[in-house]
């Protein structure tokens, strides 16, 4: 029972809405057509609009102007071991903060929250400076190790267990002769499931584009991660804007394909404290 | 598992066992170097003589700060950003969260994603690749501009000249705030279609039956219903533009631009630390930042709660 005018507005609305799609996701399109075509190419009247075949070029001069797939396993293995360390650490961290009951626990948790909030900067130049005194410059650890901390991971696993594992679960297994680490390892983790996919991803998301992060503590180019390294690329004068685009495609494509398997998950993940 | 049953842990200190970890990590990275950061405000240090020259001077790095034309400059450059970068976020997302909610419902996984997607992406790809598209002769923003100026009727709105976006002090502020309008604009479709799902059904229906149309149920039903997460969508725009680092800072070669026209707060406190080797004043300015940022939630707060409390 649909009149006329709410027909209009609802194919006006998917017009607005289908048309606003396109054009966020047009800027993309680009990033992998020029990706595939030299710098001349990009740069000439009128541009290229489909995918050309210099993709192997650029890549060429991408690998000979930086250590281009070293700074890619770098990028790999600082996602990686900060997933890990963070899903361990806050796995455990949001267990205790929701289910048991210690000193101290609830200012803990406040102080813990309020970082939550606390702009980012605010640690940039300590940071560093304690990196440098600890040795960890151009070192890995740098970037995984203080990552492990993360205030958001607590507050969505402590959240999480709050919410779906049932304390007479974790009694009953107590009384069963479970010990506590036994508890967690064998229960709480594999009913942590969901989350620890949720946070694991944007953690992995969060340190594959992470910038400041190295820009602060990574100083020679052999270490740099991704990000870095394709701003160290820009010049200028004579920036290689084919090679830098496909580095950057390169850069974004597995996110893409994290996207495509897990858009709903993440999404609701990322925006948790405001829904709830 | 053997070795999980043998180490047994009792009741009593497990919880210590298991937030330890975090803790100690949350302690050493996350709280000294907020304390480190207040003391060393308060100091005058050049890295390059190791920590042993470092001494007190007092309000000294404050002053400093507070009489520094470019700090007063960044901030106003910083708080431009963010209105100009943010409002449209939000006026923006909200009609588009309320189509979606109200006319999508098999297609609304892939719309909303399309629009979240450039929120995940890596600033520094996007603001490389926005660094060309924004390029004065062959860059495909000036060229649509182009195209557009030859429509007749639309043309006198439309520059005729090919804009310097990048280069000229007017015009890299417009071109950062579109790149951050465009990756976080999803984000706060995405709250709104959350809050949206919230207003029970039966309001609209009882709208309906009065004989209240689609715009008037968006005004008078809709946009209060929003108002708290509102509150929390601008917060959060506050709080993130306030802090504008990177899309800057790629957009400028992490410079600022030409006359500092692009240089937000954080790049500045970046460069007095990396660049001048003042670490203090640096300090010193992330404070005052800081209080700047306190300062505009508290008012967002104030602006956003309800006059009379027993309403």
């Amino acid at each position: 029972m649909e009149t006329k005018t709410e027909r209009i507005s609802t194919w006006a609305a998917y017009l607005v809405v289908g048309v606003g799609a396109l054009i966020m996701l047009t800027p993309f399109y680009f990033m992998f057509v020029f990706a595939t075509h030299s710098r001349t190419e990009i740069f000439s009247l009128p541009p290229p609009i489909f995918f050309g075949d210099s993709f192997m070029d650029n890549l060429n001069i991408l690998t000979q102007r930086m250590p281009f797939w070293r700074n890619l396993g770098w990028s790999l293995y600082v996602a990686v071991a900060s997933t890990a360390l963070t899903l361990l650490f806050c796995a455990m961290g949001g267990y205790a903060f929701a289910m048991f009951d210690f000193k101290y626990k609830k200012a803990l948790f406040g102080v813990v929250m309020a970082t939550l909030l606390l702009p980012s900067f605010m640690n940039m130049i300590p940071t560093f400076m304690i990196m440098d005194v600890l040795g960890w410059i151009d070192q890995p650890r740098a970037l995984y190790i203080p990552g492990a901390a993360s205030a958001f991971g607590i507050f969505l696993m402590r959240q999480f267990v709050t919410a779906s594992i049932p304390k007479d679960l974790i009694e009953a297994a107590r009384m069963d002769g479970c010990g506590e680490l036994g508890v967690f390892w064998r229960i709480v983790l594999p009913l942590l499931k969901p989350a620890l996919g949720t946070l694991g991803l944007i953690t992995f998301i969060a340190s594959w584009n992470n910038f400041i992060g190295p820009l602060i503590v990574m100083r020679s180019p052999e270490m740099y991660t991704l990000p870095l390294a394709l701003r160290s690329l820009q010049s200028p004068v004579d920036t290689e804007w084919g090679a830098l685009m496909a580095g950057s495609a390169i850069a974004t494509l597995p996110l893409l394909v994290l996207f495509v398997i897990s858009s709903k998950q993440l999404i609701s993940g990322l925006t948790t404290g405001a829904v709830k | 598992m053997n070795l999980l049953s043998s180490l047994r842990l009792s009741p009593k200190w497990a919880p210590y066992v298991f937030v330890s970890p975090f803790l100690l990590l949350f302690l050493i990275f996350g709280v000294f170097p907020l304390a480190f950061s207040l003391y060393l405000a308060f100091q005058s240090w050049e890295p390059t003589s190791g920590l042993s020259a470092m001494h007190y001077v007092g309000f000294e790095n404050y002053s400093f700060a507070l009489q520094d034309e470019w700090f007063w400059k960044s901030l106003k450059n910083t708080a431009w950003l963010a209105l100009v970068s943010g409002v449209p976020q939000h006026v923006v997302a909200i009609p588009l969260a309320y189509f979606i909610h109200s006319s999508f419902s098999r297609l609304r996984n892939g719309v909303v994603g399309a629009y979240f997607l450039p929120y995940i992406t890596s600033t520094v790809a996007i603001s490389i690749l926005f660094s060309s598209l924004f390029s004065t002769d062959f860059g495909l923003i000036n060229l649509g501009l182009r195209v557009l100026h030859e429509i007749p009727g639309l043309g006198w709105l439309l520059p005729a000249q090919a804009i310097d976006w990048l280069n000229d002090p007017d015009h890299i502020k417009p071109a950062i705030s579109l790149i951050v309008f465009w990756r976080y604009v999803g984000f706060n479709v995405v709250l709104y279609l959350a809050a949206l799902q919230t207003i029970p059904k039966d309001i609209y229906e009882a709208a309906t039956m009065d004989g209240a149309g689609r715009l008037q149920q968006f005004f008078y039903i809709t946009l209060p219903s929003l108002k708290p997460m509102i509150f929390f969508g601008v917060t959060l725009s506050v709080i993130g533009g306030m802090q504008l680092f990177e899309e800057p800072f790629i957009l400028t070669g992490g410079r600022g631009g030409s006359d500092q026209a692009g240089m937000t707060t954080a790049i500045y406190l970046y460069r007095m630390a990396f660049d001048f080797n003042d670490f203090g004043a640096a300090s010193a300015m992330s404070w005052l930042l800081f209080v700047v940022v306190g300062a505009l939630t508290w008012l967002t707060n104030r602006a956003f709660r309800p006059r009379d409390a027993s309403h």
